[in-house]
């Protein structure tokens, strides 16, 4: 993968595999401290602590836990390179949380890539799932959370509708434009 | 800059539409396949460029989908296209320029775009 971007959605794909019904996605930029940080935390099924210990290792992955298999290690060696790691949380019938430090400055840390395409996909495709995506940007903060869309929506409006998955994402984008400070 | 208030006119063009939509027959269903294999090889751009060539083209009776890896991880990104009455079509190796020639000669004329599905592959 050649965007950090594209891992959180292969992350916050195990959690809608795991049945979460609540996803909360947050990135922290901060290049003055040096820090590139994403978080995944669900309200999935969870893990058990073998299990937590055993799914970043690809090779001990099987068919019947493929729902973790190799986006896992493939995080893990991608914060490693650029001189973070990952770390995971998790609990049975509570959920999981994922964490992922990299060095902002490191010459091997990908860029974030296309965050919002992310987000658009990820609610769009899944109009029944609530998704709360916070990104902050030294110390502006921008934060999207599909309960309060829903609000407005109703229950008859999906977010599968193309008119509103384009409205999230132009949404998305000038937010961001916002919090980098008017241009990237 | 855009408010969350805009959605309010955006709900009720999409429920002018519904209405419209009720009266035609069952929508088009496209599916992308969003797992690990899919994603690393571009599911993204291709489901994006579905969103936008269809709302370019005004096609509410389409929904875009996801789905999990179905076992064909080298022929990803895969996107299966199901029209009522019709048997599903299944298109591999997709890429974002290969959707607007799919949406236009397989979703709004109904004739499927042989050369990009899973049955030309050699």
């Amino acid at each position: 993968m050649q965007e950090i971007s594209l891992n959180i959605l292969d992350i916050a794909e195990n959690s809608i595999r795991a049945n979460a019904t609540l996803i909360e996605v947050m990135i922290e930029e901060a290049p003055s401290t040096d820090v590139f940080a994403f978080t995944v935390k669900d309200n999935g099924c969870g893990m058990d602590a073998e299990m937590v210990k055993r799914v970043s290792d690809p090779f001990v992955t099987t068919r019947t836990t493929r729902k973790v298999g190799l986006g896992i290690s493939l995080l893990k060696s991608l914060a490693q390179q650029a001189g973070g790691d990952i770390k995971l949380q998790s609990e049975v019938g509570v959920g999981t949380i994922i964490r992922a430090d990299f060095s902002y400055s490191h010459i091997d840390r990908q860029p974030l890539g296309d965050i919002s395409a992310v987000m658009v996909s990820l609610i769009s495709m899944n109009p029944t799932l609530d998704f709360v995506y916070t990104h902050s940007f030294e110390k502006e903060e921008f934060q999207l959370d599909t309960r309060e869309l829903r609000k407005i929506l109703g229950e008859e409006v999906s977010f599968s509708e193309l008119s509103v998955a384009q409205w999230i994402g132009e949404y998305i984008n000038e937010n961001l434009t916002e919090i980098y400070g008017g241009a990237k | 800059m855009k408010s969350i208030a805009e959605l309010e006119a955006i709900k009720k063009k999409v429920l002018d539409n519904v209405n419209l939509r009720q009266e035609r027959e069952e929508g088009v269903r496209v599916v992308v396949g969003m797992a690990t294999c899919g994603i690393a090889a571009g599911a993204r751009p291709v489901m994006t460029a579905f969103l936008e060539e269809a709302s370019k083209r005004n096609l509410n009776n389409v929904v875009i989908e996801q789905t999990g890896c179905i076992g064909m991880c080298a022929l990803e990104p895969i996107v299966e296209v199901y029209v009522p009455g019709k048997e599903k079509v299944t298109y591999v190796k997709m890429t974002a320029e290969k959707v607007a020639k799919i949406v236009s000669d397989h979703i709004v004329n109904g004739a499927p775009v042989i050369e990009y599905t899973v049955g030309a592959q050699k």
